[in-house]
């Protein structure tokens, strides 16, 4: 939370943020902007009207009910999604321009996990993007693969068959593959689903590590009990986006009864 | 002709030979990307695009008026693309399911075509004969050419396939993950897409329209019985596609009345069926086996962990106790009781049983191998 500390008005958003990343001149340097994004799958859009900035550098967390639209935000953002209106940009360029700068951990569940291959193979997909067409990886790749995995502890699983991994360790190979490909801005799909209490705690330091170089971090969690632990930055998203902000400022009831619906009462002190 | 004399033949009879030749690579090539089709989960989609090429033959005669097998399969080779690339049309713009897409394509091009032949049949043209031969399929009719043509696409496919390996990995794992890398993922899917449909035109004149699809799946489905590996798998899927085609070129040849095209769809259906069964990893047979034995281990370990904690209560580990106690425990058999013997985890005495020094150590210490194995 050491962010937090420099942070000296929380009435003002512009403020706020602009002192979280602040460049010499004192501008706010954001690496995310979504404008007036909507997605729609069918004719009911899931997504109506997002305007967000993701400052560089934060830790954010995205909540918000089942069907919120929560992965769809993130699959628009990064153009696996066409919006039907809006724009999307990193860094002040498109997301095409910007790819090798943003990494991405999908839910767990999107892939067939049956899939022939081993773990070290799957990590590896991480270096394609650099890699680009045709291009082999190869020595320097390998090790790239091998480092990531030792970070998330997965080494001595390098050549399991992905089927025989624990949902704990294939999300750990999806974190690590995401790694892999050293960007600026990650985006995470609940990376906290299905693992044991020792794989969060692993995982939540690791983003907090990438944080601490700089990076920006994006992570769609379900446990608002961990959001004032782990985060520094939240955003509450059901199909419109209710607020967004530093967690000290914007994390009480009374955005989560407006995200959830019931009258929600946080347990968690700040 | 017997088998023997078919082995024999094949090596100088020429139509043989190349009727051999043909139906391995045929084989080769669909295993190959079938391994790509099963992996997309898009089974399908084989038969809808074989169904998809009947209109294409029908039209293809009707406006040439010639038989000449190249012609009518460029028309096959059309319509099969535009079915596809309709059904890939209709899977994004609308929001019906890939397999209600793939069935209405099917049906509608197979009922044109259907009814295009029977056109075809009227006439008083003494040409027409034949065409129905591409329901089926007629390996006889193979030529030289019609196999040279085979070898060339097979061979493009496979150096497309070895270009554009990584890429199409990193498709079948995970489509959206290869879009943010910035793969254009049409691009590829177009690719593979377009070999599926030459190797399904390909096989018209071999196998037929209505076996087509199977001799896409079977070697791939078999390969995936066998290996943890992508690279090995599209491997074996053309070997055992291959064998498949010279095998049931073999039978049908060796059996005068037997069409070649269901017999080799009959054997590869034998590999995918020995793959379900005897496959080390996978297949059922070692399932079971393992599963027996796992469960045989429970009884001796369970039995063990029993006659220790009777031991323990007393000062004198290996104080004898009857069998008879050990009826009160469940897991236990005779041939567990002997089991354990034979290791020197107990001795028996007439009806008596006594833990040994060694049966009361790895008794002990059961508990904590098993908690280690599982960390
Ligand atoms: N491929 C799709 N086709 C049609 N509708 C979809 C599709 N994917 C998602 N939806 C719908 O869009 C809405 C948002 O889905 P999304 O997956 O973004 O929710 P989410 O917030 O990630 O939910 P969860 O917490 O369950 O992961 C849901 O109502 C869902 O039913
Ligand atoms: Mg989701």
């Amino acid at each position: 939370m050491k962010s937090m500390d420099n942070i000296k008005n929380t009435n003002s958003k512009d403020e706020t943020t602009a002192s979280i990343s602040a460049n010499e001149a004192g501008a706010v340097v954001m690496a995310v902007k979504v404008d007036d994004l909507t997605v729609a799958y069918n004719y009911k859009p899931v997504l109506w009207d997002i305007d967000l900035e993701i400052p560089e550098g934060v830790l954010m967390a995205i909540v918000g009910p089942n069907g919120a639209g929560k992965s769809t935000l993130i699959k628009a953002i990064l153009g696996i999604l066409k919006p039907i209106a809006g724009s999307v940009s990193i860094y002040g360029k498109p997301y095409h321009k910007q790819r090798s700068h943003v990494a991405y951990v999908p839910q767990k569940g999107s892939v067939d996990w049956d899939f022939p291959t081993v773990a070290l193979d799957v990590v590896m997909m991480g270096t394609y993007g650099s890699l680009g067409w045709i291009k082999r990886p190869g020595v320097k790749e390998k090790k790239a693969a091998l480092e990531a995995l030792e970070k998330v502890g997965m080494l001595p699983f390098k050549n399991r068959q992905i089927s025989q991994l624990s949902g704990g360790q294939q999300q750990r190979i999806f974190l690590a593959r995401a790694l892999v490909q050293d960007a600026s801005i990650y985006f995470m799909d609940e990376p906290f689903q299905g693992v044991d209490a020792t794989t969060e705690i692993a995982i939540i330091n690791i983003l907090k590590e990438l944080r601490k170089a700089g990076k920006t971090v994006v992570v769609v969690h379900h446990d608002l009990q961990t959001v004032p632990e782990y985060f520094d930055w939240v955003t509450f998203l059901n199909v419109k986006k209710i607020a967004t902000g530093p967690v000290k400022d914007i994390f009480n009831d009374d955005n989560l009864t407006k995200t959830y619906g019931i009258n929600y009462k946080v347990s968690v002190q700040k | 002709m017997n088998l023997q004399d078919y082995f024999s033949l094949v090596f100088s009879d020429y139509t043989l030979r190349t009727i051999t030749f043909g139906t391995a690579i045929l084989g080769a090539v669909t295993g190959m990307l079938g391994s790509f089709a099963v992996l997309r989960k898009q089974s399908l989609l084989g038969d809808a695009i074989s169904h998809a090429a009947l209109p294409g033959i029908a039209l293809a005669f009707l406006i040439t008026g010639a038989k000449d097998t190249n012609t009518l399969l460029l028309g096959a080779l059309v319509s099969g693309l535009v079915g596809t690339f309709w059904i890939r049309g209709i899977v994004t713009k609308t929001h019906l399911k890939s397999d209600t897409a793939l069935g209405l394509i099917l049906s509608l091009f197979f009922g044109f075509g259907m009814l295009l032949l029977t056109f075809i049949q009227k006439q008083p043209n003494a040409n027409q004969a034949g065409l129905d031969k591409y329901l089926f399929g007629q390996a006889a009719t193979l030529v030289e050419s019609d196999v040279w043509l085979m070898a060339i696409v097979t061979g493009i496919c496979l150096i497309v396939m070895l270009l554009f390996w990584k890429e199409f990995k990193l498709l079948l794992f995970d489509p959206d993950y290869t879009k943010t890398l910035g793969f254009n993922t049409k691009f590829i899917d177009i690719l593979i897409t377009t070999f599926i449909v030459l190797a399904i035109v390909l096989g018209l004149q071999t196998v037929g329209v209505v076996l087509m699809s199977a001799m896409l799946l079977a070697p791939a489905a078999a390969a995936r019985q066998w290996t943890n590996s992508l690279g090995t798998m599209v491997f074996l899927a053309a070997i055992f596609g291959a064998f498949s085609g010279v095998f049931g070129t073999a039978i049908s040849a060796s059996q005068d009345n037997l069409s070649t095209g269901p017999v080799i769809v009959i054997v590869a259906s034998v590999f995918v069926i020995f793959s379900f069964v005897f496959s080390p990893g996978r297949g059922l047979l070692f399932r079971q086996i393992r599963f027996i034995k796992n469960r045989r281990d429970l009884e001796f370990q369970k039995t063990l962990a029993f006659m220790y904690h009777i031991a323990e209560t007393h000062e004198d580990i290996s104080h004898p106790h009857t069998i008879k106690i050990l009826n009160n425990f469940q897991g236990f058999t005779r041939k567990t009781l002997q089991k354990l013997a034979d290791k020197n985890y107990v001795t028996l005495d007439g009806a008596m049983w006594s833990l040994t020094e060694e049966g009361f150590e790895t008794a002990a210490n059961l508990y904590n191998q098993n908690f280690k194995k599982h960390e």
